[in-house]
C-alpha cells in the first residue's frame, strides 16, 4: 500500500489530505472536508492535473495582450510544453471573452479561451 | 452634479456597492474610477481562483470582474473612468478631476468609500543598500508581465510569502524567468496554502520561513541579496547570510489601505486594519460614509470583498431614508484573545439585522482551537476550529435574538482560545 500527503487546491481552506492506494488500486482518502478534495487526492496520486493561465500577445489591440486560460485542466506535466505553444502565437483584435485562441493545447484535448475582451485600436 | 450616492473606487468592492445599492432602491448611483476601464486590481490577476463561493466555479480576476461590469451595465449606474478624487469634505462635496472637465464638483448624499489597497514598499522595511533598478513590489511586477508583457527580471528572489509573492513566483517561472527562492521573516507563510502547493511546490521554488533580506547588492542594477535566519524577535541571527546571486528582487510584504480620502473625512481609524472603525452596517464615524473591500480591511478572497460591498451599497441606498441622526445605544466589538481585529467594531443594537457577520483575523496560526463569542463575561458561543493563519480571513455570526436574551451587555469579545 503506498500512502502520499497532499495539500488540497481546490479551495482556500487547504486540507491536508491522505491519499493511499491498495494493492488492487483501490484509493482511500482521509482529511478532506468535502467532495472535491477527495476527487482532487484521487486525481494528484494518478494524473496530477492543473488548469494554465497566461497570457497570448494581440495584433491591433487596445492592450498587448490578452489573457488566457485552459477551458479545463490538463496533465502539470504538459504546463510548460502549453506555454511554450501559446508563445508563438498572436491574435488579431477585436477578441471576446470566452473566445477559443488555440482548439487543442499540446495535445490534451483542451482548449485555451480568451479571459478578456481586448477591442481594437481605433 | 448631484447624485445619491458616489462610489469612490470601481473596483470589486465599488461594482459591489453599486449593485448593492440598486438592489436597495431607486437612488442615483455614480462609480468613480481612477482608471481606464473598471475591475481594479483585478485585471491583472490572470490566475484562477477567484468565485469559488460567489459564482461556485473557479474564475480568472478579469473573468469574475467581467461578470459584475455586465450586472452594473444597463442598471442606470453611472460610471466615470479616469477621474481622480481629490477631496472630500464632511459635507460629502467631492473634488474630482479628469481630462474632459478639469476640476469639478459632486455633491453626494451618501458615500461609499471602496478604494482599495496599495502594496507597502521597500521605504517600509529599512533593507541598505543602494537604489539599484530592478527592485519592484510584487504587483507591480505583476501588472508589467500580465498587462504590458514586460519581464522584471531573469534571475529573482522574491521577499514576503503573501498571494502575490507566490502568485509571481509561478508566474515568472513560466515566462522563463529563475525564481532562486522566496525568503518569509515568519515562521508560517502569510499566503494561502494552496498558493504554496501551486505555485512554488509544483515548481520547485523554495520557500525559507524565518528568513529575511539584509542587504541588497549592486549600485545600477540588483546583482544579488544577502539572506539571513531570523530569531524569535524577528531579528536577523549573525553567521546564517547567505548570498544570493539576482537581477530581481520581489517585495511582497504586506498591503495598506489607500485611505488618504477617508481620512480627510476625518473618520476614526483602527490601527490593527489600517482602515476605518464601522458600525454593524459598515457605516464609518461620519453619518453617511460607508466603507468596504480592500480599503476597510485587506482581504485575502474577493468573494469576500464582493459579499461585504454588497452589503454597504444596500445600507449606502438605506441611509438616504434616514430622516435625522439620533443617539442610538452602541455596544463595542472586541478582538479579545488569539484575535487580531473585527470588522465591524460597534454594533447599534436597534439597527441591526437578524445576522450581523464579523470578519476577523487570528494573530498566530492556530489549530485545534474553540472560536468563542462573549457577551460581556459570559460565553454565549463556542465553536471548534481545525486550522486557521493570520493569511486566512475568518467569520462568525451574531444572533440578533441571542443579544436580546442578554439585555445588559455592554461590550462584545470574539476569542480564539486554545483547547
Amino acid at each position: 500500500m503506498e500512502t502520499r500527503v497532499f495539500t488540497c487546491i481546490r479551495c482556500p481552506m487547504g486540507c491536508e489530505l491522505t491519499a493511499s492506494i491498495s494493492e488492487h488500486g483501490v484509493i482511500t482518502v482521509k482529511g478532506n472536508a468535502c467532495i472535491r478534495g477527495e476527487q482532487y487526492a484521487k486525481k494528484e496520486l494518478i494524473n496530477p492535473l492543473r488548469v494554465l493561465t497566461t497570457t497570448v500577445r494581440v495584433i491591433g489591440g487596445i492592450q498587448a495582450l490578452v489573457p488566457v486560460r485552459t477551458r479545463g485542466e490538463i496533465p502539470k506535466e504538459k504546463i510548460m510544453d502549453g506555454i511554450r505553444q501559446l508563445k508563438q502565437i498572436q491574435v488579431k483584435a477585436p477578441i471576446q471573452i470566452g473566445e477559443v485562441v488555440v482548439e487543442n493545447l499540446v495535445d490534451s484535448g483542451v482548449a485555451v479561451i480568451a479571459t478578456k475582451t481586448v477591442r481594437k485600436r481605433e | 452634479m448631484n447624485y445619491d450616492i458616489v462610489i469612490i473606487g470601481g473596483g470589486p468592492a465599488g461594482l459591489a456597492a453599486a449593485l448593492g445599492a440598486r438592489e436597495s432602491g431607486k437612488a442615483s448611483i455614480l462609480i468613480i474610477e481612477r482608471e481606464r476601464e473598471l475591475g481594479g486590481i483585478l485585471n491583472q490577476c490572470i490566475h484562477t481562483g477567484f468565485g469559488l463561493t460567489t459564482f461556485n466555479e473557479e474564475l480568472t480576476g478579469p473573468e469574475y470582474t467581467q461578470r459584475f461590469i455586465e450586472e452594473v451595465e444597463g442598471k442606470n449606474i453611472t460610471v466615470m473612468l479616469q477621474t481622480m478624487v481629490i477631496e472630500i469634505t464632511k459635507e460629502k462635496q467631492i473634488t474630482a478631476m479628469n481630462i474632459e472637465r478639469g476640476c469639478f464638483l459632486i455633491e453626494a448624499k451618501a458615500i461609499v468609500l471602496a478604494m482599495g489597497c496599495r502594496e507597502r514598499p521597500r521605504g517600509a522595511l529599512n533593507i541598505p543598500g543602494y537604489r539599484p533598478a530592478g527592485i519592484y513590489s510584487a504587483g507591480t511586477a505583476q501588472q508589467y508581465v500580465n498587462v504590458e508583457g514586460r519581464m522584471p527580471g531573469k534571475e529573482v528572489v522574491i521577499l514576503g510569502s503573501g498571494d502575490i509573492g507566490l502568485i509571481m513566483a509561478r508566474r515568472l517561472t513560466l515566462e522563463g524567468a529563475k525564481v532562486k527562492l522566496v525568503a518569509e521573516i515568519l515562521p508560517y507563510s502569510s499566503g494561502l496554502k494552496r498558493n504554496i502547493v501551486q505555485c512554488l511546490d509544483d515548481y520547485q521554488i523554495p520557500l525559507r520561513l524565518s528568513h529575511t533580506v539584509v542587504a541588497i547588492d549592486g549600485k545600477d542594477r540588483v546583482k544579488g541579496v544577502t539572506i539571513a535566519k531570523v530569531d524569535e524577535r524577528l531579528q536577523p541571527i549573525k553567521g546564517t547570510e547567505e548570498y544570493i546571486s539576482c537581477d530581481t528582487l520581489l517585495l511582497s510584504v504586506g498591503l495598506i489601505p489607500e485611505n488618504e480620502l477617508s481620512a480627510m473625512l476625518s473618520v476614526t481609524f483602527n490601527p490593527s486594519t489600517g482602515g476605518a472603525i464601522v458600525y454593524e452596517n459598515l457605516e464609518t464615524s461620519v453619518a453617511g460614509v460607508f466603507a468596504c473591500g480592500n480599503v476597510l480591511h485587506v482581504h485575502d478572497l474577493v468573494d469576500n470583498v464582493s459579499a461585504e460591498a454588497r452589503f454597504a451599497g444596500k445600507y449606502a441606498a438605506e441611509y438616504l431614508n434616514r430622516t435625522m441622526e439620533e443617539e442610538l445605544a452602541v455596544i463595542p466589538l472586541y478582538a479579545g484573545e488569539g484575535i487580531r481585529y473585527t470588522v465591524p467594531n460597534q454594533l447599534r443594537i436597534s439597527r441591526l439585522e437578524e445576522q450581523t457577520i464579523v470578519r476577523f483575523r487570528v494573530n498566530k496560526p492556530c489549530s485545534n482551537a474553540y472560536l468563542c463569542i462573549y457577551f460581556n463575561d459570559i460565553r454565549v458561543d463556542r465553536k471548534s476550529k481545525r486550522n486557521i493563519t493570520p493569511g486566512e480571513m475568518g467569520q462568525i455570526i451574531i444572533n440578533k435574538k441571542d443579544i436580546s436574551k442578554y439585555p445588559k451587555i455592554n461590550q462584545i469579545t470574539i476569542t480564539m482560545e486554545d483547547k
